[in-house]
């Protein structure tokens, strides 16, 4: 009898909400029912999103893969051939050979898709812990020094330097250290994180472990959105897993060095995606703004020093490690090294997880990559960044995609998401939406973000309403100087970033002339 | 018939490992039981973990996960943010109050769905997308929804 014929259906959730259980379960019954030896292994997406349900067969040639695959077409896809990769209009060649996957730099990303993501074998045979295991033999300062070199920046958003919040938290005298993981990925149009939790976990363990030996940590925390609830039940079953054979727990690795962690789940609050509130959370208590300084790093959870990093920061270490950080650092442009795992989304035809060196232009991503809108209509707007991010008009671009150049045009990169809209968005809506989103998501511990969205949201109805059009866009452009100087946090700081591109870009949507574009 | 109320909190408190920053994993740990967390849950919470009622009050309160009246049978949440906006989500979300015959942020009448938005699911490679208890749904179309749904009326 010959070997079971692997093939993979992916458990990502993106993969899950179009129907790939019910693939999974209709290509065991049917093989069943033909007689034909097949194992199904459930990995975790590559993040061709608009292609799942993607199944794969493993064949000589390598991986060949098939999408979007619905439970109905399993009965023509084995009539097909499926099994030794043969001709179907749904066959898309071998996996790695997809333009959109082929013309990808895949640093952190390597592994997703093509493990079982709970598998410690899978994991283990593509690298895994080769990073810990050198971090192991060197002492917190040599760690420290390996990821400032890499030139590694915090990857939730702001950008700040990786090894200087470590150095910072390892200089630290205290009898207690946290490592803290900001997984409350609430952009919209960010999923990011939300693969490396469900699609590689064992990861996002190594690189806090890797913190912990660093700064002296012995405890870690996973803060993750509530929206999650995959997410969270892999990365629990991955730290029991992980803890059973000792890379967690009282003694990492035979070390003699303990690390342990914990998932917490968030509550579905925005605002604690910002370390502060986290934190607050992480404790137990309403997630509101904390006042900087003190810095997180010198009195952060329960008033101990703490590293908080994103999710894809700490996702990022392993590799530094493993192969040390001019490996890392030789990818990028300016003072942006390294990768940055894109995120296409929204009315785009080929929607997915882009991991590029930073210096491509958003019009490669949206074209090359994203192949233009769903819908087929002229793309109108780019939100980059998430919610706070501001909206780019084709003039920008052609902008490199590095934190310095973004910063310079009025724009951020944020998390990497990036969202789409067509030519029937209206971007006076899309501004009010943005304050009504603060006034809703606003922690309320400053005035301007608290008070502020709720006065933008009365003050873009007036102008969408042509009360005193010319009075209102003065008085908004107003606010918006006073959420952006005067608020505690970005939550208020940016939310005038999609309000004012908005306006500043599109004016005819706000009923204005052309010639009102791009004012200051 | 089910014990009163605050036994089943005291029960689930007791079921709970003692740990730092302890409020926010009992709160869901009781919202999993109950469904919800009930007005009655709070005392008991501030005698447990020793915090006044009105710190406990005001956690439930500021977090939009906690619920403290029972939803309906099944809740189908609705996602509107942005990239699913880029796709449809206002006139899916319109047309989801009309099919089930109940407004956002509230409960049917006969108490069988409860309808809310939810900002972000993180599908938004595939949106819109929308949620019905605990099952996950991409690339919404109003039929689809119909086709969904019209087994929880």
């Amino acid at each position: 009898m010959s070997a079971a014929v692997r093939v993979f259906v992916p458990r990502d959730s993106a993969a899950l909400a179009v129907g790939a259980d019910e693939v999974a379960a209709a290509l065991q019954a049917e093989a069943a029912r033909r007689g034909l030896s097949i194992e199904i292994v459930r990995n975790g997406s590559r993040g061709l999103f608009w292609l799942e349900t993607l199944v794969e067969v493993a064949t000589p040639a390598g991986r060949v893969a098939y999408g979007p695959v619905m439970p109905e077409d399993v009965p023509s896809l084995l009539d097909a051939g499926l099994l030794s990769g043969g001709a179907h209009p749904l066959h898309q060649g071998l996996t790695e050979a997809i333009p959109f996957l082929a013309r990808q730099e895949r640093l952190s990303f390597r592994r997703m898709g093509v493990t079982d993501p709970l598998s410690l074998a899978d994991y283990e045979a593509l690298e895994g812990w080769a990073g810990l295991r050198a971090a192991l033999a060197l002492d917190g300062a040599t760690i420290v020094q390996q990821v400032l070199d890499s030139g590694l920046r915090g990857r939730g958003g702001a950008a700040f330097p990786t090894g200087i919040k470590w150095k910072t938290v390892l200089a630290a005298e205290a009898s207690q250290k946290y490592i803290a993981c900001n997984a409350d990925e609430g952009d919209s149009g960010s999923y990011a994180d939300r693969m490396v939790m469900e699609g590689d976990p064992y990861m996002l363990i190594e690189g806090m472990v890797i913190a912990g030996l660093a700064v002296g940590a012995t405890r870690g925390y996973v803060y993750i959105r509530s929206e999650y609830p995959q997410a969270i039940a892999v990365m629990n079953e991955a730290i029991a897993r992980a803890t059973a054979a000792g890379f967690l727990g009282e003694n990492v690795c035979g070390s003699g060095r303990a690390f342990t962690l914990e998932v917490r789940k968030g509550a579905g609050s925005y605002v604690c995606g910002e370390e502060t509130a986290m934190l607050e959370s992480l404790e137990g208590k309403r997630g509101v703004v904390r006042a900087k300084p003190p810095l997180p790093a010198i009195e952060g959870l329960f008033g101990k020093p703490t590293v908080i990093n994103n999710v894809l920061s700490f996702a990022a270490v392993p590799l530094v490690l493993s192969r040390g950080p001019a490996f890392y650092r030789d990818y990028g442009v300016g003072r942006s090294r390294g990768t940055l795992p894109f995120q296409l989304a929204g009315n785009i035809k080929q929607g997915g997880l882009v991991e590029k060196a930073f210096g491509l232009s958003l019009r490669e991503l949206l074209i090359d990559f994203g192949g233009g809108t769903a819908s087929g209509r002229p793309i109108k707007a780019v939100q980059v960044g998430g919610p706070l991010g501001s909206y780019l008009p084709e003039s920008q671009w052609d902008l490199p995609l590095d934190y310095e150049a973004y910063a310079a045009a009025g724009a951020v990169l944020g998390h990497g998401g990036i969202v789409v809209h067509d030519d029937t968005a209206d971007m006076a809506k899309l501004a009010r939406y943005a304050m009504e989103f603060c006034a809703i998501e606003s922690c309320g511990k400053c005035t301007p973000c608290r008070i502020g969205s709720t006065r933008g949201v009365e003050v873009i109805d007036r102008i969408r309403g042509n009360q005193n059009r010319e009075q209102q866009v003065t008085l908004l452009r107003d606010l918006c100087d006073t959420m952006t100087h005067g608020s505690l946090c970005a939550m208020g700081g940016m939310t005038p970033f999609p309000v004012l591109s908005a306006l500043n870009h599109y004016p005819q949507d706000f009923g204005l002339a052309e010639s009102e574009a791009a004012k200051p | 018939m089910n014990p009163p109320i605050e036994l089943q909190v005291r029960e689930v408190l007791a079921s709970q490992p003692v740990q730092d920053g302890a409020l926010l994993p009992l709160l869901h740990a009781i919202q999993e039981r109950l469904g919800h967390v009930p007005p009655e849950a709070v005392p008991v919470l501030a005698e447990y973990l020793n915090l006044s009622r009105a710190e406990v009050h005001g956690v439930v309160s500021y977090y939009h996960f906690f619920r403290t009246t029972p939803p309906g049978r099944h809740v189908v949440q609705v996602c509107r943010a942005e990239a699913c906006q880029a796709r449809g989500a206002e006139s899916l979300m319109a047309h989801a109050e009309k099919a089930l015959g109940c407004a956002v942020h509230a409960t049917r009448a006969d108490g069988a769905v409860t309808l809310e938005p939810v900002y972000c699911l993180g599908l938004c490679a595939s949106s819109p997308a929308i949620q019905i208890d605990d099952k996950l749904h991409a690339r919404m179309t109003p039929a689809r929804f119909d086709q969904l749904t019209k087994g929880l009326l």
